[in-house]
């Protein structure tokens, strides 16, 4: 279970204080499923920072409850482009002073689940950007997590790779029972992969709304009513947020 | 294969100018490549000249070798921990432009005029180039590097390992390839004072006898003792650095 409450974050720079996040308050609960969605800009990247320990928060809290292991997935420079496929996806295991034997099987059989055997002594930059996903998906998964931070995952993707990849999540999710927290700015993929979702307003981020949308889960929900609905309430949200209610 | 054709061919050209200039100057001061290349080859085959090119390498490289096991762990420390660079860089910034080769009294003063003293002045003008090449491609890693290292559980020690030393290796081996020529530079300025071996002396004294065959087969020697550093660190490049190579 993740309870954020009353979250607020700034940066300040130069005697400048940028008020970024305000006010944040919302609860996943464990083996459930959280996108969130807002503008460019907006805090998303600090909240998913925020919630993987990497930043802490100006006032309010965020509770984690049971301490479990996470991964985490960022949006910029993830990979080691330094280390092979192997190396990168190990690297959590090695960390933790794994045996190398034990490590190399795993790393093997992640290499086989996410499509990328034969390609284990690439560097990242030899891969195109669903292969790199792939292998940042990998290598979170390595360590076995309860709980796995994705900060746009996707983003850079073609529609079809995109798609393929968003199923494998959905898997993911699904058969080892992770808590996924996505951070996206598409619609379609919020509504596709989260059982709930938090959409946040312009910077300052507030939460605008937060949208239950029980149905994600399955592959069939894209091809359903509700999944149409939903988008698009999304859509509606996020464009008054844009240009103030519609007259 | 038709980089090393190329290098192969570019050093035909400029053995031919020699040659050509050679016999358009016709003096004794510039004597034909081929002379100079006999001289060389017969020196080397009857081991007169193998004991200065081997003095003249263990100098230029153990020189190099010191700078490298100081300059480095130094460089990295101070381009990744914000408080030692804030500690030392103002004197980096000081000591760094000074001329460094204007303290070789000093430092016969307080070694003598022994090999050591010669190594210690090329691996203190190393020393500083590499120094601030290497402080400065620490510092400037992008932060995601380490926020994965992070979530990950990474201890300090091992963010050096997998990130930080890697990350700065690229700039690092650059930063030796200026070195090389300034290492050479400086064992020739060392090597044509207060001693009778290495090929600085070889240049000085046949220049001084006015024997202009063996002052061209020490220069030549000393060009080729360069090349072979340059060729060396190309092989450690392409070993350690095969990701920056992506094609
Ligand atoms: N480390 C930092 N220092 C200062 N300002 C920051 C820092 N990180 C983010 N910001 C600022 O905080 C605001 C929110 O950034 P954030 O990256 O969280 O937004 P985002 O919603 O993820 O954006 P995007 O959609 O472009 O990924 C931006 O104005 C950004 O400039
Ligand atoms: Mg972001």
């Amino acid at each position: 279970m993740i309870r954020v409450d009353s979250v607020n974050l700034s940066f300040s720079h130069e005697g400048e204080v940028n008020q970024v996040l305000q006010g944040i308050s919302f609860a996943v609960k464990a083996e459930g499923s959280c996108a969130i969605i807002g503008p460019s800009g907006c805090g998303k990247t600090s909240l998913l920072f925020l919630l993987a320990g990497l930043l802490q928060p100006d006032a309010g809290t965020i509770t984690i409850t049971g301490s479990p292991r996470t991964g985490t997935i960022l949006q910029h420079y993830g990979l080691f482009p330094w280390k092979t496929v192997v190396e990168n996806i190990g690297l959590g295991l090695q960390l933790k002073g794994e045996a190398k034997d034990r490590i190399g099987a795993r790393v093997e059989g992640l290499l086989a689940e996410m499509g990328l055997t034969g390609f284990g002594r690439h560097y990242p930059a030899q891969l195109s950007g669903g292969m790199q996903q792939r292998v940042a998906m990998a290598r979170a998964l390595a360590i076995e997590p309860q709980i796995l931070f994705m900060d746009e995952p996707l983003s850079s993707l073609d529609a079809l790779s995109r798609e393929r990849l968003q199923n494998l999540i959905l898997q993911v999710w699904r058969d080892k029972r992770i808590t996924t927290i996505l951070v996206t700015h598409s619609i379609e993929e919020a509504v596709y992969l989260g059982r709930q979702i938090i959409v946040l307003s312009q910077r300052p981020g507030r939460i605008l709304q937060i949208v239950d949308n029980p149905g994600a889960g399955s592959r069939e929900y894209r091809q359903t009513e509700q999944f149409f609905h939903n988008c698009n309430q999304l859509r509606r949200i996020l464009k008054e947020e844009d240009h103030g209610p519609e007259a | 294969m038709g980089r090393k054709r190329d290098i192969l061919i570019a050093a035909l050209i400029l053995v031919g100018l020699w040659q050509v200039s050679a016999l358009l100057l016709d003096s004794m001061a510039l004597p034909e490549p081929w002379i100079v290349l006999v001289d060389t080859a017969s020196k080397i085959a009857d081991g007169s000249l193998l004991d200065d090119l081997a003095i003249s390498t263990f100098r230029a490289l153990s020189g190099i070798i010191l700078a490298l096991a100081a300059a480095v762990p130094l460089g990295l420390a101070v381009g990744a921990e914000d408080s030692l660079r804030r500690r030392l860089s103002p004197f980096i910034y000081l000591l760094y432009p000074i001329p460094h080769v204007v303290l070789l009294p000093l430092i016969i003063i307080l070694f003598g005029i022994g090999n050591f003293s010669k190594i210690f002045l090329i691996a203190l003008i190393v020393f500083f180039q590499i120094l601030v090449t290497t402080r400065d491609a620490a510092r400037n890693i992008h932060r995601n590097y380490f926020h994965s290292m992070q979530t990950l559980g990474a201890t300090r020690l091992q963010i050096y390992r997998h990130v930080i030393l890697p990350a700065s290796l690229p700039k690092i081996l650059t930063a030796m390839r200026i070195s090389i020529g300034t290492a050479v530079a400086i064992l020739f300025f060392v090597e044509s004072f207060a001693t009778t071996t290495g090929l600085g002396y070889i240049i000085m004294d046949s220049w001084g006898r006015a024997d202009y065959v063996a002052l061209y087969t020490g220069i030549s020697c000393m060009a080729l003792l360069g090349f072979a550093l340059y060729l060396l660190l190309d092989r450690l490049e392409r070993r350690i650095c095969a990701w920056t190579r992506t094609d």
